[in-house]
């Protein structure tokens, strides 16, 4: 699967001040695979899905991007960003701006695509998350988890070839988790390369091609998830798996 | 649950009622608010007493005592009236020209009532949101009103266009006559409107030079209309201006002015570049950091002698100058304010989208951290109108100015007048001010739609 990444990650080091948050990550992601990143708090997961769109620097190593190199200096940042959509933990929609406006700013802006057209591509977006009724109205006035299935709409009006999910589910009322997952359960059925930092085992368990364990800024352990659940081959692994598997 | 279980099962959901009638209407307001506790009752007295001992007198001075009708001093005497004066209403009616005007000559007060009135028909309908055509009204406004306003008010006509312009910066002009102008302006119209062509007509099509062609029109319109080719109207010299009309010159072109330059000093210190960074500290904390006056001062008494022999500015001109950039270093904190307070994240949902600093800056955090602002930005709004008060000390006659000089008058020294005036003049200050303060809440209301659920 690994043949031809669409993600190349190469010895990949970050620090913040002196702080080694990042040490010597190696990752590749094929092209439809789905990847979900777990681990303690501070593993450096949200900062290693952060550097593959460039929205950290980092210091070593090499991040390749469907063919677009992304070095220490971040020169082709913009190439990068416009073929990944990132969600994020607390959605990050622009508040001022209804649902739809949202869905068609980066495409009208960057894509230089026609307002008629974007829009239509938008709503066709926020059907697929199943909200397409909510298209006028400003965030401030959705729950949660149709917030953040907005936030997945709007990435994915850019047609990127990558998405990253970070901790997309965390910041959700238990009762919405589940639609917002069921959102990117469906999205990697219809075949969409994606990287998903989580906490939920379950979802791992059902989406992932592959469970990347990372601790202290270090990939512990790559495996299926069957292998990963089942089997886990490092200590430290167990020890977490122990923690949050009850 | 009293008898003992403890299980309990809603059968039947509560309904939703209205609520009591003591605590809404007027009778819930007066016993919720005024009369709802020993302490609150007595303030509420006295707060109606205190009122009381504010209005009558105010009421008595201005209208009940006010004398209406009269042709001088004379009229305003309690000797002659019979009871005590309040305010003396026909030296206001007498000096009114003056107020508004200043020294502009009598004959050519149409102009400036000709720009107020422009003034007000463009600015009327850009206040009302439902009106449509922002942007054509807004660039009116914004572009074509102040130039216009300038060859209204002070008169004069233009020798050229912009070659002669260019040719007279690098010191080729050449002597200007009508049919020289209309060949300048000809030729820039063109060079402009292929320019527009060339770089829009392939994705926008038509539009933006038919929007060109219409714009040279228009322009030409009022160059003849005004006859800009040839003399123009007569000049009246700034010096002779006063009252109102420099007030509003003065503070609507600040407040304007100061927008874009506060805008641009936030953005460059809140920058990560160090140079533009530094700048914009140094400059916002030099205008900050210096009184008004000395900024008026400098520019009025102290400029001339810095600058070369036969160049000189306007005074009039140095005073707008100096105040757009005081307020604007002002504005640009309040600006900063409103630009730290959007999250983080909000920057890098754009970032993440692929969108530029620019287009980050222009369509994510500046319309919201101008939201957030609005207050604080029309606090130095009001602050600024009446702060143009203080050109007085440079020889320019504002409103307070222009009142000031008319006390001089013996004819009309009674014991009122001075109160007379100042009652007057302060109430068209509040009336501004109060203007600015409600619509900027109504402003506010309507931008923050998207933060009421």
């Amino acid at each position: 699967m690994a043949d031809d990444p669409i993600i190349r990650i190469q010895s990949l080091n970050k620090w913040f001040g002196q702080f080694h948050v990042l040490r010597d990550v190696n990752l590749n992601v094929g092209r439809r695979e789905r990847i979900v990143v777990c681990g303690p708090s501070g593993s450096g997961k949200s900062t290693l899905i952060r550097c593959v769109n460039a929205l950290e620097e980092f210091q070593e190593g090499e991040i390749v991007v469907d063919g677009i190199e992304l070095g220490p200096r971040l020169k082709r940042v913009d190439d990068v960003r416009r073929e990944v959509g990132m969600v994020f933990q607390s959605f990050n929609l622009f508040p001022h701006l209804t649902v739809l406006d949202n869905c068609t700013l980066a495409p009208i802006w960057v894509r230089n695509i026609p307002k008629k057209q974007a829009e239509e591509t938008a709503m066709k977006f926020l059907e697929r998350v199943h909200i397409p009724d909510k298209a006028g109205k400003y965030p401030g006035q959705i729950s949660g988890g149709q917030q953040q299935r907005v936030a997945i709409a709007r990435a994915l009006a850019m047609n990127p070839k990558v998405m990253l999910f970070d901790e997309p589910t965390s910041a959700l009322d238990p009762e919405m988790v589940k639609e917002v997952l069921d959102t990117i359960v469906d999205l990697a059925d219809d075949g969409m390369t994606m990287i998903v930092v989580t906490h939920e085992m379950g979802f791992a368990r059902e989406v992932a091609n592959r469970v990347v364990f990372m601790d202290a800024g270090q990939v512990i352990e790559i495996n299926t998830p069957d292998e990963f659940f089942a089997h886990p081959q490092n200590e430290r692994t167990r020890q977490f798996l122990s923690q949050i598997l009850r | 649950m009293s008898d003992g279980s403890p299980a309990f099962v809603r059968t039947a959901l509560v309904p939703s009622r209205p609520p009591p009638v003591v605590t809404t209407g007027l009778a819930g307001f007066l016993r919720t608010r005024l009369f709802n506790s020993p302490f609150n009752i007595a303030l509420t007295i006295l707060c109606f007493v205190l009122l009381g001992l504010v209005i009558t007198p105010t009421v008595k001075f201005m209208l009940i005592d006010a004398v209406w009708h009269g042709s001088d001093r004379t009229a305003c005497l309690e000797s002659r009236v019979g009871h005590p004066v309040g305010a003396c209403w026909p030296f206001i009616r007498a000096k009114f020209a003056q107020l508004i005007y200043g020294f502009y000559p009598e004959d050519q007060r149409w102009r400036a009532n000709l720009t107020f009135a422009l003034a007000a028909l463009l600015l009327a309908p850009l206040l009302v949101p439902r009106i449509p055509g922002k942007a054509i009204n807004a660039a009116l406004f914004f572009v074509a009103f102040p130039f216009v306003a300038f060859f209204l008010l002070h008169g004069g006509g233009l020798n050229g266009f912009l070659f002669y312009w260019l040719a007279n910066a690098a010191g080729q002009a050449w002597e200007p006559s009508v049919v020289r102008f209309w060949i300048d302006f000809g030729l820039t119209a063109a060079v402009v409107i292929a320019g527009v062509a060339w770089i829009f007509a392939r994705r926008e099509g038509l539009r933006p030079v038919l929007l060109a062609v219409v714009a040279f029109v228009a322009t030409a319109a009022v160059i003849l209309s005004m006859h800009l080719d040839r003399e123009g109207l007569q000049p009246v010299d700034t010096r002779q201006w006063g009252g109102l009309l420099v007030t509003l010159v003065v503070s609507v072109t600040g407040i304007v002015a100061s927008m874009p330059i506060g805008i641009a000093l936030a953005l460059g210190r809140t920058s990560k570049i160090p140079v533009l960074k530094i700048t914009s500290v140094a400059f916002i904390e030099f205008w900050r950091g210096v009184p008004l006056i000395t900024v008026l001062f400098f520019a009025t008494y102290m400029l001339p002698l810095f600058l070369p022999g036969d160049f000189t500015i306007d005074a009039l001109v140095r005073v707008l100058v100096g105040t757009a950039l005081f307020a604007g270093a002002y504005n640009a904190e309040v600006i900063r304010g409103g630009l730290l307070a959007v999250p983080r994240g909000q920057t890098e949902a754009a970032n993440a989208l692929g969108l530029s600093y620019w287009k980050t800056t222009g369509l994510i955090m500046l319309p919201q951290a101008l939201r957030h602002v609005i207050p604080g930005l029309v606090n130095s709004f009001i602050a600024l109108f009446k702060d143009t008060t203080l050109v007085l000390i440079v020889a320019i006659f504002d409103l307070l100015g222009s009142l000031r000089a008319a006390f001089a008058d013996p004819n009309w020294a009674t014991p009122t007048t001075l109160f007379t005036g100042f009652a007057f003049t302060g109430l068209i200050y509040w009336v501004g001010c109060f203007g600015m303060s409600r619509y900027s809440l109504f402003v506010e209301r309507r931008l923050n739609a998207h933060r009421q659920t």
